[in-house]
């Protein structure tokens, strides 16, 4: 973590903003924005900052502010010095709704922010107030741009940044097995790694993560996707019929094996080595060995097949069938059986 | 201009519609059907306007200077309700609330009218709200329904409605009507009608959006390369990406409009301060806008992969040498190669690919990155 710049303008170091800085290393400011639509790394983003500006002024003084119903002067008023001199922390909430009285309120004063205060700016996405973003993003202030962690490449990497801040080990195994089970929400998964770190006892490996999250939606799927890819229709149909019974919605599942069928096609048209496909790709290496490994049983052929079998019984299960568990364990069948067409 | 002058290319219908609205042959209820793009809503709103125009002589009626007209084209008029929903269906409770409205007598204009552009968009159930409506209309009510085709319909209120058939409109004149309404450059206004094959809202957009144009041209050369699985996987993914940026580009374009529409019949210019009672009206928009993203992204996609089966089309034309003008004549050199090293066959095969997917998009809540890689396996 870089060090806290307590205001952050050095004369005549940069011209124009300080640019994105990443949401574990922002740094109090004059000002700060905090963009994008994950609510979570936001969140954290805020939390860096007012934990940072505390341990510096114990006695700050905090103001939040909800920019959509800001009725005008109350920033003003926020960033005001204290007759005190204690440090002034104004967080704002709600930028992606603000009103037109806090665009010309937040315009005026970033144009010449208060250096004893650090204002924060929370703005989930669109364009309202656009004049007022592009006014920070030609100011100094830094930008922690909060995007989504889409690809799973991106949430391994959370994990590992997690468990690298707090001293523990998890092994990688581990940590494709804890996106699988809980990486659909950021929020989830941050909260499975503080109870790993808390509970396990040394490192964290795939049993660890097995025992506390191998029952969820999320782990069945990546089961019955995992068996069926391996050419193992026997396995994949009893994980498949034992999740039914356990009531779980088969869209899921779909969806798993969609997800591994899509790994495998993109590797097999990857040229190099495992980390420069895994570079392009945007995957972790392992999983495209894993792939490589994986494809010596198909071919074009066969991993066509497979794939409109599953989108089959995406349509089946979504609202055309009569017995949608009846057409996924057929899908399921289809692509057991082209794993092992070579 | 007249309200009928953007009915182009569609002489029988404003022939119909002009005597209905002069009271020849005026009814209670009325179905516009044709294929998208053909102008249905188009039609009912001229329609609409005609009926609520406040020239006195019958036959000058849709005069589109008058108070009424003008009112109806902007959607503000008090008599008349234009029904669309950016949602899957019609929900039960929006058709109950359009049957109160049509209950309620006219304030200013001659005819309280319903205009549901999407009437193909409801369940049985909620089609049987309406049909008392329909079957026992209030004098002065006029309903006017659209939907692609008489078959979308159910028949109980089909039978209860006058028809009136649109059809796309050829070619030439969708491009006369940009050069004539928009400025458009006629070379470009031609080659945009035909890539978009005669859909007038979607050959505007090609004409004023150079970008839209670049999507779709990036679109129609995706099957040139395209020789495994791995390349149809990425393609899938191409289009989808296309398909949402599209979406996203319209949205953004049509939200901004509506909210300065909005804002105008608020009697609020753009900069001004809102005042605190009309907020919510400005955030009930705004949340409306982001709920149909969703639908949007269908619907784009929807038209994304019908502008790869115009790719196919054209191999197909040239395959069975029946010398119909291609949709992508800007890639004859390119479809002819194609055509060449495959079979009709083969490429009708591919054609049901793409129409297979486009039904699961749109008529079920299929994974559409899914449903597409399905569909580019078997354009390989
Ligand atoms: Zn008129």
């Amino acid at each position: 973590m870089s060090p806290a710049t307590r205001s952050g303008r050095s004369p005549g170091a940069r011209a124009s903003s300080a640019g994105t800085v990443d949401w574990r290393s922002v740094a109090p400011a004059p000002v700060v924005l905090v963009v994008g639509p994950e609510d979570y790394l936001a969140a954290r983003a805020m939390d860096a900052v007012r934990s940072q500006v505390r341990g510096v002024s114990p006695d700050l003084e905090l103001t939040r502010l909800d920019a959509g119903s800001y009725a005008g002067g109350e920033l003003l008023l926020a960033a005001s010095p204290s007759l005190f001199g204690e440090r002034k922390l104004v967080e704002v909430h709600g930028l992606e709704s603000m009103t037109e009285e806090f665009l010309r309120d937040a315009l005026a004063y970033v144009a010449a922010p208060d250096e004893d205060v650090v204002l924060v700016l929370r703005h989930a996405g669109g364009t309202r107030g656009k004049k007022l973003l592009d006014a920070v993003k030609a100011s100094p202030a830094p930008i922690v741009d909060c995007q989504p962690l889409k690809k799973d490449a991106d949430k391994a990497a959370f994990v590992a940044a997690e468990f690298r801040g707090s001293g523990r080990r998890i092994e990688r195994e581990a940590i494709e097995a804890l996106v699988a089970a809980v990486g659909s929400s950021l929020a989830e998964l941050a909260a499975a790694c503080s109870q790993l770190q808390l509970d396990a006892a040394s490192t964290v490996d795939a049993a660890t993560v097995e025992k506390y999250y191998g029952g969820r939606v999320e782990a069945t799927a990546f089961k019955v996707a995992d068996a069926a890819l391996a050419g193992d229709a026997a396995r994949a149909l009893s994980a498949f019929r034992h999740a039914l019974d356990t009531g779980v919605d088969p869209v899921p599942m779909v969806a798993a094996v969609a997800a591994k069928l899509r790994t495998l096609a993109r590797v097999a048209g990857a040229q190099g080595s495992a980390n420069q496909i895994a570079r392009e790709l945007g995957m972790q290496p392992w999983l495209v060995e894993q792939a490589q490994r994986d494809i010596r049983g198909w071919t074009p052929q066969s991993l066509a097949e497979a794939i409109r079998a599953v989108a089959e019984a995406d349509a089946q299960v979504k609202g055309l069938a009569r017995d949608p568990a009846y057409a996924v364990e057929h899908a399921l069948g289809v692509v057991s059986a082209a794993a092992q067409a070579r | 201009m007249s309200v009928w002058a953007d009915l182009r290319g569609q002489a029988h219908v404003v022939e119909q519609l002009r005597r209905a609205a002069a009271g020849e042959g005026l009814t209670h209820a009325w179905l516009f059907t044709g294929p998208p793009g053909s102008g249905r809503s188009t039609a009912a709103k001229a329609f609409a306007a005609a009926l609520n125009c406040e020239v006195d002589d019958v036959l000058a009626r849709g005069c589109g200077v008058c108070e009424g007209c003008r009112e109806v084209l902007g959607e503000t008029h008090p008599d008349v309700v234009f029904v669309r929903t950016e949602k899957v269906t019609i929900t039960i409770d929006e058709a109950r609330e359009m049957v109160a409205k049509a209950g309620d007598r006219p304030q200013a204009g001659r005819w309280r009218i319903i205009v549901v552009e999407d009437a193909d968009r409801m369940a049985e159930r909620t089609t049987n709200v309406l049909l008392k409506a329909i079957e026992e209309p209030t004098p002065r009510t006029v309903w006017m329904l659209c939907a692609p085709s008489p078959a979308d319909v159910l028949v109980t209120i089909r039978s209860r409605c006058r028809p009136v058939g649109l059809r796309l409109p050829p070619v030439e004149d969708v491009a006369a009507l940009l050069v004539e309404r928009d400025g458009a450059d006629p070379h470009l206004a031609l080659e945009a009608a035909r890539a978009a094959q005669s859909h007038i809202g979607i050959a505007r957009r090609l004409v004023q959006d150079a970008a839209a144009r670049e999507r779709r041209s990036e679109t129609v050369r995706l099957p040139l390369s395209l020789k495994t699985v791995s390349q149809a996987v990425a393609l899938a993914e191409q289009l989808t990406r296309i398909a949402t940026d599209e979406a996203t580009s319209s949205n953004e374009e049509r939200g901004a409009a509506e909210r300065a529409r909005l804002l105008a019949t608020l009697g609020i210019r753009e900069g001004d301060k809102l005042p605190p009672s009309l907020r919510a009206q400005v955030r009930q928009l705004e949340e409306d806008q982001k709920r149909r993203a969703k639908r949007s992204v269908t619907d784009s996609l929807d038209r994304t992969l019908t502008d790869l089966l115009s790719f196919y089309r054209d191999v197909l034309v040239i395959q069975l040498g029946n010398g119909v003008e291609l949709v992508n004549s800007g890639l004859a050199a390119e479809v002819a190669e194609f055509a060449a090293g495959s079979t009709p066959e083969k490429t009708l095969a591919r054609m049901d690919a793409i129409n297979l997917t486009r039904q699961r998009i749109t008529t079920t809540n299929v994974a559409p990155l899914l449903a597409v890689e399905a569909m580019a396996v078997g354009l390989i």
